[in-house]
């Protein structure tokens, strides 16, 4: 899996090795930089070559993409709140792919069908809550968002252009070295590096600046990738010393030679031991699995159930031999598979996936139940919505994957959508300020199906700016509604329909 | 007994316990270093040639009240002399109000073997008593002597039964001043007539062990001990270096086991940000510090590194010394409550010891000064603590002094009759320590 950051310095243009945190010739600060003095909200920069597939190594100024100034962590909460999808503040410190999207070669999937008829029904034909479907989302009868549709076809990149550049925000008068200065800063080639935080001193073996001790950033504070037909990202957030989520994407063929896309995001559980590592063994694992059962032809709902059991093994495998000796690591996980025109969900815990069509006029739903205290209580019918998730006890998960889950029942549900859209697949660190399908619709760009990577971090930089109390995972998986003639052949295997949906509730133990 | 499956140089290992969890606003931090040393002791050489020990005698007039005194230290220093590797420079010094020598004289070291062990013993018939003490000549005669010797490993025997009279306390502490680092030295008290404070602070400047020795009969066998102790220690002048970050501030910085030994004032600095805290000789062992750094705040979702712990030995001057084994102490700041109120089980656990030992010392202070409800409330406190940790030896002692009505509450009644080898004996170890239990 190949994680990626820059192909290039932002401040000269540099190309860049994989787990650099400051440009070896500027010195420029990659993870964190400073807010941009200069009120101009972009930078003269370098174009960066998007990554289109893993092995991607840095290559020339080959893209078209733009990087915007970095935007300060520090924006305030509503700053930028007040322009639904327009937070064009993606992952901090990484510039936002602006304007011009990334040409994808061979992107197909991407491109939205512009043919399908939009279906202004439900997403699919099933129910995949089985006999109680719980549908918190649906707002108000409607199938339109409330206000209307803000994404019209023409402003469509628009809202991203203005990136919220306050310059009031930014507190911190140094910036990175100018571009025309390139070796003003930091010194360079003897493998020093200059703390990220204080600016003086060089960051020791250890990765602890020796000076002022601050620890720099961690390759996996943020991650991003990207595939011909999806993108992840995955930040640390602003409240956590640490990333405990992870994610795994990939693509594949069917044994038809049809291509099958996967993503996988898990969370670690923070009250457990090594979360970060429970969450890498179960994007991992889970991955591997699809990747061996898909391209067999397994049926892709079992190929999800058997991929959630791999995952709960690997997580298990990570406990401590002597029980009780410690909290046995833990994460949950969720996952999308986009096969031969089906759409398989398979999930563990109160990680979500939401479909938002890209007829924005369409109903966006959420397609997970998740395994929590509050949605056992509103299935149960003991408490209203909004009076569960307010409670205390809301996000206290019922389901995990990990040697203490002795009860472990994984999820999964199939659809066949009939209108092209996207599945947002994320943890709750981005959904705790986008709860209901509508607000994910809202601020989910309006091209996320054509600049996945780009909607992924703009989905990002919301719950960022929110206040990113938790670590924020997201992948965006574009699905393109198959026209007629191609779907001929798969609507043989029709009893595709509402394929395991489970939604009963765990006993809690 | 050369053990062979261990190299013959030491290696240390640092281990940090600690809570890395601060609340938004947390500045202090706390960590548990626990050193340990393997490899050294138990690969004894051929020849001790990296070795110089002097033992210091104390031959004032008061040793032959009574008698077995003199005789005690007679046959306690032969026993020390016969623990002597072969190859060890040894000197053997008579120390009233000045100091002589007794063996091999002339200023000079003699080389441990058969011959030179019989001579020295046959020396020490000739000790006898009479004359003041002023101890600062006896460690300053040693000292001399010690200088002629290229060993690494530098240490001092020290006896004494009385108080320091003949010299003023200013030139005492001048010259543990001017020997602490030059070499290391264990003391001890015989009989009840010296004074605590004089002997475990001539231990503690110059980084040894102190301890009482009421019966004079049992001194031969503490020597030897003491001597098979100080012929274990393979690497000399090891320092506990610290490193903070810009703005921290090393609150305190204590030895907390085996016994607990503040060293926050022995600081030297190490370049940038650092300071090295001695720690005199190490063979096979094993030592816990608590460290408490106080950082600059920082916001809720940082991570800072508080201090970098490592041990180094001195190099050539301006040389870089790399370190034999270092550990990190972090600060995370969370604003999750059950993370950052948790408490290591180390920390508390030295925390507890250092307060017992502070407890001891206070209460028998107390209870010198006529202070009854205060040495009760102190020495109550001490039972409890040293119920609730485990410490037995010191629970033994205590109860020596008191009479302990319940030992959780730390309800005490003083004794009205204390023997004062019961009191110096509580004294003296009141710094001892136990480790945290397994639970």
């Amino acid at each position: 899996m190949s994680m990626h950051r820059l192909s290039g310095c932002p401040g000269c243009a540099e190309p860049l090795e994989e787990g650099d945190r400051f440009c070896g010739v500027c010195g420029y600060a990659l993870s964190s930089p400073p807010p941009d003095p200069d009120p101009t909200p972009t930078l003269p920069v370098t174009p960066v070559t998007p990554v289109t597939g893993p092995g991607y190594a840095a290559a020339g100024p080959a893209g078209a993409a733009l990087v915007s100034a970095p935007a300060a962590r520090g924006v305030p909460a509503g700053d930028t709140a007040a322009h639904p999808g327009g937070a064009g503040v993606p992952a901090p410190g990484w510039g936002s792919t602006e304007e011009h999207a990334p040409t994808l070669a061979g992107d197909v999937s991407a491109q939205p069908g512009g043919d399908g008829p939009w279906g202004s029904a439900g997403p699919g034909q099933e129910t995949p809550y089985g006999s109680e479907p719980v549908r918190h989302d649906l707002p108000g009868g409607t199938g339109t968002p409330p206000g209307g549709t803000p994404w019209g076809p023409p402003a469509a990149g628009e809202p991203y252009a203005a990136a919220p550049q306050d310059p009031a925000a930014a507190g911190e008068p140094q910036g990175p070295a100018a571009p025309g200065d390139p070796y003003a800063a930091a010194p360079q080639g003897d493998g020093g590096k200059t703390c990220v935080a204080c600016r003086a001193g060089h960051v020791d073996t250890d990765g602890y600046c020796e000076h002022c001790g601050h620890a720099q950033p961690r390759e996996r504070d943020h991650l991003e990738e990207e595939l011909c037909s999806v993108a992840a990202v995955s930040d640390r957030g602003l409240r956590h010393h640490r990333n405990e989520d992870s994610f795994a994407v990939a693509a594949t063929a069917l044994p038809d030679g049809s291509a099958a896309t996967v993503a996988i995001v898990c969370d670690g559980v923070s009250s457990a031991s090594r979360p970060d590592e429970a969450s890498a063994a179960a994007a991992g694992a889970a991955n591997e699995a699809l990747l061996d059962a898909l391209p067999r032809g397994a049926h892709p709902s079992e190929a999800m159930h058997g991929a959630i059991l791999a995952a709960a093994a690997a997580v298990s495998a990570l406990a401590p031999q002597t029980p009780g000796a410690q909290n046995a690591p833990a994460c949950t996980l969720v996952g999308a598979v986009v096969s031969g025109g089906v759409l398989t969900i398979g999930w563990v815990g109160d990680s979500r996936a939401y479909w938002v069509p890209d007829d924005r006029a369409a109903l966006p739903r959420r397609l997970t139940e998740d395994d929590s205290w509050a949605a056992q209580m509103v299935a149960a019918g003991l408490m209203g919505e909004a009076e569960a998730y307010a409670d205390v006890r809301a996000h206290a998960i019922t389901g995990w994957l990990g040697a203490d889950a002795y009860d472990l029942d994984p999820h999964t549900a199939s659809f066949r959508p009939d209108h092209p859209g996207v599945v947002v697949v994320c943890t709750d660190g981005l959904w705790n300020y986008a709860e209901s399908a509508t607000d994910m619709a809202q601020i989910l760009p309006a091209d996320a199906a054509a600049r996945p990577l780009h909607s992924a971090q703009v989905l990002v930089g919301h719950a960022l700016d929110g206040g990113g109390h938790d670590n924020i995972t997201v992948a965006v998986v574009p699905f393109a509604a198959e026209p007629e003639a191609v779907r001929e052949p798969a609507a043989e295997a029709e009893p595709e329909a509402p394929v395991r949906a489970e939604t009963e509730p765990r006993a809690e133990a | 007994m050369a053990n062979f499956a261990k190299p013959s140089a030491p290696r240390f290992s640092v281990e940090v316990y600690q809570n890395e969890f601060l609340p938004a606003g947390g500045r202090d931090v706390h960590a548990i270093v626990t050193v340990t040393s393997t490899g050294g002791a138990t690969a004894t050489r051929a020849l001790g040639r990296d070795a110089a020990v002097v033992i210091m005698v104390d031959c004032s007039g008061s040793m032959e009240y009574p008698p077995d005194k003199m005789r005690g230290a007679r046959e306690a220093t032969a026993a020390a002399i016969d623990t002597l590797r072969d190859g060890t420079a040894f000197a053997v010094i008579a120390g009233t109000h000045v100091a002589k020598e007794v063996y091999p004289g002339r200023g000079g070291l003699a080389t441990a073997g058969p011959d030179t062990r019989a001579q020295a013993k046959e020396a020490l018939r000739g000790l006898g008593a009479g004359g003041g003490t002023a101890i600062g000549t006896w460690l300053r005669l040693a000292d001399g002597l010690l200088r002629q010797s290229t060993a690494t490993i530098r240490h001092g025997v020290l006896l004494t039964d009385g108080r320091n009279e003949h010299e003023e306390p200013a030139v005492l502490r001048a010259t543990l001043d001017s020997c602490a680092g030059r070499f290391t030295c264990d003391a001890r008290g015989v009989g009840t007539d010296w004074e605590v404070k004089e002997v475990t602070g001539i231990a503690s400047a110059l980084l040894g062990s102190a301890d009482i020795v009421a019966d004079p009969a049992h001194l031969a066998e503490d020597f030897t001990r003491m001597m098979e102790n100080a012929m274990g220690k393979e690497v000399a002048d090891v320092a506990l270096r610290l490193w903070t970050p810009v703005g921290a501030e090393v609150r305190y910085v204590k030895q907390v086991s085996p016994s607990v030994q503040d060293l926050t004032d022995r600081r030297t600095a190490a370049g940038p940000r650092a300071g090295d805290y001695p720690t005199g000789s190490w063979g096979d062992e094993s030592r816990e510090y608590h460290v408490c750094v106080r950082v600059p705040g920082a916001s809720v979702g940082q991570e800072m590194l508080a201090a970098r712990a490592s041990l180094v030995l001195p190099g050539p001057p301006g040389g870089p010394q790399p370190p034999l084994a270092q550990g990190l102490v972090r600060a995370v700041w969370t604003d999750d409550l059950a993370a950052s109120t948790a408490i290591s089980p180390q920390v508390a656990h030295y925390t507890g010891q250092a307060e017992l030992a502070q407890a001891i010392q206070q209460g028998l202070e107390a209870r010198k000064m006529g202070d009854v409800d205060g040495a009760t409330a102190k020495l109550g406190r001490a039972v409890q603590l040293a119920s609730v940790s485990g410490n037995a030896d010191t629970a033994r002692l205590l109860a020596k002094v008191v009479d302990v009505v319940d030992a959780v509450a730390g309800t005490v009644r003083l004794k009205a009759k204390v023997a004062d080898a019961d009191e110096m004996t509580l004294e003296t170890r009141s710094t001892q320590t136990v480790r945290v239990k397994k639970t």
